[in-house]
């Protein structure tokens, strides 16, 4: 316990003082959601029911920046710290491997949080967005989105061979499924085929989650199937990086 | 005696059917500088990576500090510091935050300043880590393998690359590391390193020891010393075995003759003579 909280302490020292890591990670969503919030004025369509695009868009940029932060950030600063032998030299000291992947996650956790607050903040104070309508199931969503993206980005890591490419490989990944999740703008009108895709991508069931606790006020659980279906992908990447994850660099 | 720090027996290892190690032995007592000496792919660094927990040996019972590093359990991981071949410190970190991270790490650790001070970066600790040269880093490293207060420390190669100047105060350092009473196994490719640092070397080449023992062992083992002179400005050189005789036979008869013995040189091999000779063996094997 005492070396989660020192390896925490640690994490975010690093983290914020990493220039990249705070403009990608954490700037970059909130300037996104500025952005789109500034273009799309009018309401928008959503099964029938009208939202005001703040609203929408907060959510939507909500669901990316957990993808962001803990899928894509996570897998990044893995990959690099293993291809510099910083996790091989971690692995010779008494620092047992789950403290450090538990202080990990919980860095991401503590970022992350921090930049929903952000989110919040600024889309009500620009863009009169709302405040949620569930506050504690929109913490939950902030945990349960961090957990699960942060098992993919494992994954992904364990998966990705070189910390030149680790950047683009998981954009690759993020931003279309971002685009075909609805994270900026509703995915109604897409093609059959692409719709099938989003049908089996985890940040179209996370954000249905996001939209039940922020707009409708429902709980965290009420629709149990997506949250199984968010959960899964989690698991899955934790599974692959059991399988596959290795501390050493590649040679 | 004490139990050794290091006992190593028949140990081998291959990769993908080619042999790394063939069955090596070897040990290093409490307190002792132990040096792997050998070129490029003789096995030194899956000799080392073995005995720290990182690589999985295939054969050979091995001991460490008491522990089987197959196990590497964390009581192991207390007392072991470690000093890679290849690792690139970059962070944006401090040096004094890294090590004040990394301190954290052990229950039983050394003050990070005096650890500053033993490695001459006591100037440099509020410096960021990417700001530093590539021998400071090299020091930042040798910190962190040293603030959790081990007894034994692994030196993969730790002067390769360094210029004159910063090899010899990283031997210092080294010598400063032994007279703490911490077991060192060190792994170089530069036989004056090995020579001016390790009570004991184990020669290793194609994954065998060629030869074990102090410098001075490897020295005497050495062959016939050698007397070279010229005459006529030709060179001469005479090998023997008794070199007191060999050279009063020479003088007299030159005396008798009057003439001078041009350039006279008695010369006991060096170590080098001893390990390139080694060396060379394998190249007229391969
Ligand atoms: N991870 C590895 N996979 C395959 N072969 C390896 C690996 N590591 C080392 N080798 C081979 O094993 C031999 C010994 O290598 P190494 O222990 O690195 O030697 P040294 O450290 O003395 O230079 C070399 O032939 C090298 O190519
Ligand atoms: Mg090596």
């Amino acid at each position: 316990m005492r070396l989660v909280v020192h390896q925490l302490g640690a994490e975010q020292r690093m983290f914020w003082r990493s220039r990249e890591a705070a403009i990608f990670i954490f700037i970059f969503p909130l300037l996104l959601y500025s952005l789109l919030s500034s273009v799309y004025s009018q309401d928008i369509t959503v099964n029938g029911a009208k939202v005001a695009s703040a609203d929408f868009l907060l959510a939507g940029l909500f669901g990316y920046g957990a993808a962001n932060t803990a899928f894509a950030g996570l897998a990044i600063i893995l990959v690099g710290r293993r291809e510099t032998g910083t996790l091989k030299r971690l692995r010779a000291t008494p620092l047992p491997p789950a403290t450090y992947i538990v202080a990990v996650i919980l860095s991401t956790l503590v970022v992350f949080a921090i930049q929903a607050v952000a989110l919040l903040v600024l889309g009500s104070a620009l863009f009169g967005a709302s405040m949620p309508a569930n506050v504690l199931g929109f913490a939950g969503a902030i945990v349960l989105g961090v957990v699960c993206f942060a098992g993919m980005g494992i994954g992904a890591a364990a998966l990705i061979r070189s910390a030149d490419g680790a950047s683009a490989v998981v954009n690759v990944v993020l931003l279309p499924m971002a685009f075909l999740s609805g994270s900026f703008g509703p995915r109604t009108d897409l093609p059959r085929f692409l719709k099938a895709v989003a049908d089996v991508l985890p940040l179209t069931y996370f954000l249905d989650i996001v939209n039940g606790v922020y707009l409708h006020g429902e709980s965290l659980f009420s629709d149990l199937r997506a949250v199984a279906i968010v959960a899964a992908w989690g698991v899955a990447g934790v599974v692959v990086a059991l399988r596959r994850f290795s501390w050493m660099p590649n040679e | 005696m004490a139990q050794p720090a290091i006992a190593v027996q028949d140990l081998r290892k291959s990769y993908d059917g080619n042999t790394a190690l063939g069955g090596i032995s070897f040990e290093v007592a409490e307190g002792e500088v132990f040096g792997l000496l050998g070129p490029n792919g003789a096995g030194k660094t899956t000799t080392v990576e073995i005995l720290e927990g990182y690589r999985t040996r295939d054969a050979g019972d091995v001991t460490v500090l008491g522990f089987d590093p197959g196990e590497a359990p964390r009581a192991f991981r207390e007392r072991i510091g470690v000093v890679l071949q290849q690792s690139e410190l970059v962070s944006n970190l401090t040096v004094r935050e890294l090590l004040r991270i990394f301190a954290g790490y052990y229950s039983q650790r050394r003050d990070v300043d005096e650890v500053l001070d033993l490695v001459g970066l006591a100037d440099k600790k509020n410096a960021r880590i990417k700001t530093l040269s590539g021998g400071q880093r090299r020091r930042v490293d040798l910190a962190v393998a040293l603030v959790g207060d081990p007894d034994l420390v692994f030196l993969d190669e730790p002067t390769t690359g360094f210029d004159p100047a910063a090899r010899r105060t990283a031997w210092d350092m080294i010598r400063s590391l032994r007279s703490l009473g911490k077991t060192i196994l060190l792994t170089t490719h530069y036989l004056d390193e090995a020579q001016q640092l390790a009570d004991r070397v184990a020669v290793i080449r194609s994954g065998a020891i060629v030869r074990l023992g102090t410098p001075e062992e490897l020295i005497g083992a050495g062959g016939p010393v050698e007397i070279r002179f010229r005459r006529n400005g030709e060179p001469i050189v005479i090998e023997t075995e008794e070199p007191t005789r060999a050279l009063h036979e020479l003088t007299s008869q030159a005396l008798a003759d009057g003439r001078e013995l041009e350039q006279l040189e008695v010369r006991r091999p060096t170590l080098e003579d001893v390990y390139l000779e080694l060396v060379q063996e394998e190249e007229g094997e391969g």
